[in-house]
């Protein structure tokens, strides 16, 4: 655990991409091969499971840190961050452990099927065997929130280096369901991925956005600039769903979510045609809910997303279709390196000989002869249930993560409205002990109703702003959330809107956030709940 | 018997069985705070200290302790910004504060004492002892009536091999800050953190990296200079370090040799060397001139994660000239003090946590700090900058803001020195 928390550290301790990739390329000389796959599992992602409740663990935490409740719950408003608290407050340790990072995990998933007693035991026992920077990690280990400030790329970047194996194969690799106890550093690196997963996944390609935000809008001559002859592009709509990848491969189907969920038994209703698919065929689409052949609102699809269990109801309410965009691999053979218009020949091919064409759609290709045309279509986006449209240059390959070149989204601009901020509450992270985290207000009447909350959208500068004016205008405090004097008036965006039951103001906002603090409002000139309702267009 | 000081020697145990019999401990507490032991009958008499919109005052000496409105006579507890503001028409300060407060206020009718000196203000005897936070920081002691008042300013516990060393001076009523009064707070003594600093410098040193090196002007950056190990290289600073180094030579202080960085100053020795910057020129071309280099930055703030990620620093050295949880608890023991008011930090938090643990605290508000407030914000920083002028006085002095405290709080004389 020593060298792991020391990477923790000396990761923290530097801005510059260079000096990251050193220090992980350090970090994976020194530690054995086993060290490396559970560090990698954890950097990309993959929390180990928690095998302690996190009440449990932060009330022993509690008792360990000797004060009372509720000064730890003030703590962890002013660090941020659970993990960090806990190591914070509790005393200094007694002993040390050389126990490597594998060991530790080994313990902590053992924990499974021990009673309360022998976990607090052994949790107690932990922490005073580590230093406040190995507890620090260990208790991320524990709690499974583990975020880290440094994306997978660079993890990619620095094993690449030290194995000469490229980095989108070795993204390809980790990607799929492998587990560290049983995928080894040596099938990882091995020259021919012979031990490759059935189930395993291609990398998504992701496009860039074309402009940054609404306030600078693109000109059909300033895309004709940059993108140049509008023949080289093919234009779709940007659905607006889960994006998927879906695989066919000795017999067996596999859906996986982007955010590498495998969630094949999440949409038994795309299972027939899957296995209609000939062998050795990979989809990349996008998942929505459909009515009467049409998509319908993301709204829908979310209410069945987080299910454990789907009723009938459910899946009659909200039944799923695809419609794919691509197709990466072809009669067992990777094909992304084939170009755009290749692979769309491939996918159409598919797509016309299935026997479910209810379920299995293909992204339709939008016709245009100019930018300034496909301009004009993109206006219709909201009402093709689109979030705007994307553009695929036509000799492209298909490629490994999130590229500027050839896959561009073009999205429409964001509703909005202005609006009161009403309650705050502390952010985490590098928002910690700042009020970041706000909920917004229209007027209902002479009342100001609470519909979204929003986390981003302000600068640094204007966060301390904020923040000043919070702490200095607080109405009331109900445990973190402050009551703030409603006077701040904000612009937010949204990029849907849609009736809910769950919410006061009976609205639900897709995406809210915040685009700009309008200094030159007061708070009277905020809108109103009806214009709202009035942006629900039914 | 007029000036004789009845102080509680009672121990936490003993104030918390009192705190569990509710009438006793109000008699108890009432008696000896507003009574003394001999004026039973003086029941309307004012308390000592008052917290008025002006600063803390006494009524009963006619002066104020750090006061941020103009006033007639302001008793100053040390020479940072949100504590000597400009304007009052006589100070009285530490002998050690009188060459800082003339660079940063310019000309003023000042009076400098030595730590326990007595001086008699309309029957109030006031005196400065040491509270360890900067070079010339006091706490301002005031007897009168045999009832004891001490207002603490801001104070460290730990000896930082610079300022003179926080002395607990006992009392009946303390005012106290408590900018780190949260239990995350704890500091490590300083010998390590500056190992730290010293093998960081060494190791960009070997790099052929520049060392800069983030700390308040006063306090922070003498405290750095005297406790960096020499040998390692040579110590360049930023103008408005320097302009403080020259004013506390000045007063007599012995610092460590240090070089000031003007535009012919040779880079690539400033990069054998450790710059010495202040908050502001983060992010300032003056900075990005010795790229490429690994900034360091040193405050009790760092301690989070989080806090430390905002500064966007390649290291945080953990270094305060605040006292942490412990230290503020020992120190307000210490006293001896039957109630204590606490001014700017995380003050609601705290004063719930003294009283549970058997303490008479209460809240306070000052403009040194608004309730928790008291974290930096790179915006009441701004606020409060004034451009030093190229002499080195502070220019537009009347407009300087009042915001909150905390370590970022001498922003005042934090601009860029002109090369």
């Amino acid at each position: 655990m020593k060298s792991f928390a020391r990477l923790f550290l000396l990761l923290d301790e530097t801005n510059k991409t260079n000096e990251k990739v050193k220090v992980l390329k350090d970090y994976f000389n020194s530690v054995p091969d086993s060290d490396k796959m559970h560090m990698l599992a954890l950097f990309a992602g993959r929390k180990p499971k928690r095998q302690i409740n996190s009440t449990l663990v932060r009330n022993w935490a509690i008792e360990a840190s000797n004060i009372p409740p509720w000064l730890f719950e003030e703590s962890y408003h002013v660090v941020g961050d659970l993990a960090e608290t806990m190591s914070l407050l509790m005393p200094q340790n007694t002993g040390s452990s050389s126990k490597m990072l594998t060991e530790w995990i080994a313990e902590i998933n053992a924990l499974g099927n021990k009673t309360e007693e022998e976990k607090k035991l052994w949790l107690l026992e932990s922490w005073a065997m580590l230093d406040s920077s190995e507890r620090f990690v260990f208790n991320k280990l524990l709690t499974g929130s583990f975020r880290v400030g440094v994306s997978q790329n660079l993890v990619i970047k620095a094993l690449a280096e030290i194995s000469k194996i490229d980095a989108p194969t070795l993204t390809h690799r980790i990607m799929g369901g492998w587990q560290p106890e049983t995928y080894t550093y040596q099938q990882l690196i091995q020259e021919e991925g012979a031990a490759d997963d059935i189930s395993r996944p291609y990398p998504f390609f992701l496009a860039y956005p074309i402009q940054e935000t609404s306030e600078k809008q693109k000109s059909a001559d300033e895309l004709k600039m940059s993108l140049g002859d509008e023949a080289q592009w093919q234009a779709e709509w940007k659905w607006d769903g889960i994006r998927a990848q879906m695989i066919k491969r000795s017999g067996k189907i596999f859906v996986w979510s982007r955010g590498e969920d495998l969630s094949t038994d999440k949409f038994p209703e795309l299972h027939p045609f899957l296995n209609a698919l000939p062998d050795g065929t990979v989809i990349d689409g996008e998942l929505l809910s459909f009515t009467n052949g049409l998509p319908m609102p993301f709204n829908v699809l979310q209410t069945r997303i987080g299910r454990k269990n789907l009723n009938k109801k459910i899946l009659e309410e909200s039944p799923v279709a695809v419609i794919a965009y691509d197709c990466l691999e072809y009669n067992g053979e990777d094909i992304r390196y084939k170009t755009q218009t290749e692979r769309r020949q491939i996918l159409e091919q598919l797509h016309s000989a299935t026997p479910f064409p209810d379920v299995f759609h293909i992204s339709a290709l939008i016709p245009f002869a100019t930018w300034e045309e496909l301009g004009t279509i993109r206006e219709q986006s909201r009402a093709m249930i689109a979030e705007g449209i994307m553009l695929k240059r036509k000799s492209a390959a298909y490629q490994v993560g999130r590229k500027r070149g050839d896959w561009w989204k073009w999205k429409i601009d964001p509703l909005s409205v202005d609006a009161v901020m009403i309650y705050a509450q502390k952010g985490h992270g590098r928002r910690a002990d700042l009020y970041t985290d706000y909920t917004f207000a229209v007027w209902d009447g002479d009342k100001l109703v609470p519909f979204a909350k929003a986390y981003s959208g302000l600068t640094d500068a204007e966060i301390n702003k904020v923040d000043y004016f919070i702490k200095r205008n607080t109405l009331e405090k109900f445990g973190p959330v402050r009551t703030v004097k409603p006077e701040l008036v904000f612009e937010i965006g949204f990029e849907g809107i849609n009736r809910s039951t769950r919410h006061k103001s009976g609205i639900a906002l897709r995406f809210p956030r915040i685009l700009r603090w309008r200094h030159d409002k007061p708070k009277e000139e905020a809108d109103t709940l009806d214009s709202l309702r009035a942006l629900l267009g039914d | 018997m007029p000036h004789s000081l009845q102080v509680s020697t009672r121990s936490k145990r003993s104030r918390r069985s009192i705190s569990k019999n509710g009438t006793l401990q109000l008699t108890d507490t009432y008696f000896k705070t507003n009574f003394g032991n001999h004026r039973l009958f003086s029941m309307a008499k004012k308390p000592l200290l008052e917290f008025t919109d002006k600063g803390i005052y006494c009524p009963a000496g006619k002066f104020y302790i750090d006061p941020w409105k103009p006033v007639d006579d302001a008793v100053i507890t040390h020479a940072h910004a949100d504590h000597a503001y400009f304007g009052n028409k006589h100070y009285l300060a530490h002998h050690f504060s009188k060459e800082v407060l003339l660079y940063r206020l310019g000309d003023i009718q000042l009076q400098t004492v030595a730590y326990g000196e007595k001086i008699m203000k309309n029957g109030v005897q006031v005196s400065l002892h040491p509270a360890g936070h900067v070079i010339g920081s006091a706490q301002v002691r005031m007897e009168y009536q045999g009832e004891v008042w001490v207002v603490s300013g801001d104070y460290k516990v730990e000896d930082d091999g610079i300022s003179t060393p926080f002395e607990p001076v006992r009392c009946h009523h303390f005012i106290s800050e408590c900018t780190f009064g949260m239990p995350v707070y704890q500091w490590k003594p300083q010998a390590g953190i500056f190992n730290d600093i010293d093998s960081w410098w060494f190791s960009n040193q070997q790099h052929g990296l520049a060392t800069v090196l983030v700390g308040y002007s006063l306090g922070k950056a003498q405290r750095i200079l005297q406790n960096l190990d020499l040998n390692i290289g040579k110590v360049y600073t930023h103008g408005v370090i320097e302009n403080t180094n020259e004013a506390l030579r000045r007063n007599g202080l012995l610092l460590n040799p240090t070089e000031r960085i003007t535009a012919d100053t040779l880079k690539e020795e400033v990069r054998k060397g450790i710059i010495l910057a202040p908050p502001s020129s983060v992010g300032t071309p003056w900075m990005r001139k010795f790229q490429p280099y690994s900034f360091g930055y040193c405050s009790g703030w760092m301690a989070i994660r989080g806090a430390k990620r905002r500064r966007a620093a390649d290291r945080g050295f953990v270094l305060s000239d605040h006292a942490d949880w412990d230290g503020l608890i020992s120190a307000i023991d210490a006293t001896g003090c039957e109630s204590v008011y606490l001014t700017h930090g995380y003050t609601a938090t705290f004063a719930r946590y003294l009283n549970e643990i058997g303490f008479d605290a209460h809240e306070v508000h000052t403009l040194y700090g608004d309730d928790e407030g008291a974290a930096p914000s790179d915006a009441a920083e701004e606020e409060r900058s004034v451009q030093p002028t190229p002499e080195g006085k502070v220019s537009k002095r009347s407009e300087v803001k009042v915001s909150p405290s905390g370590e970022d709080s001498e922003g005042a004389d934090a601009g860029e020195e002109p090369l």
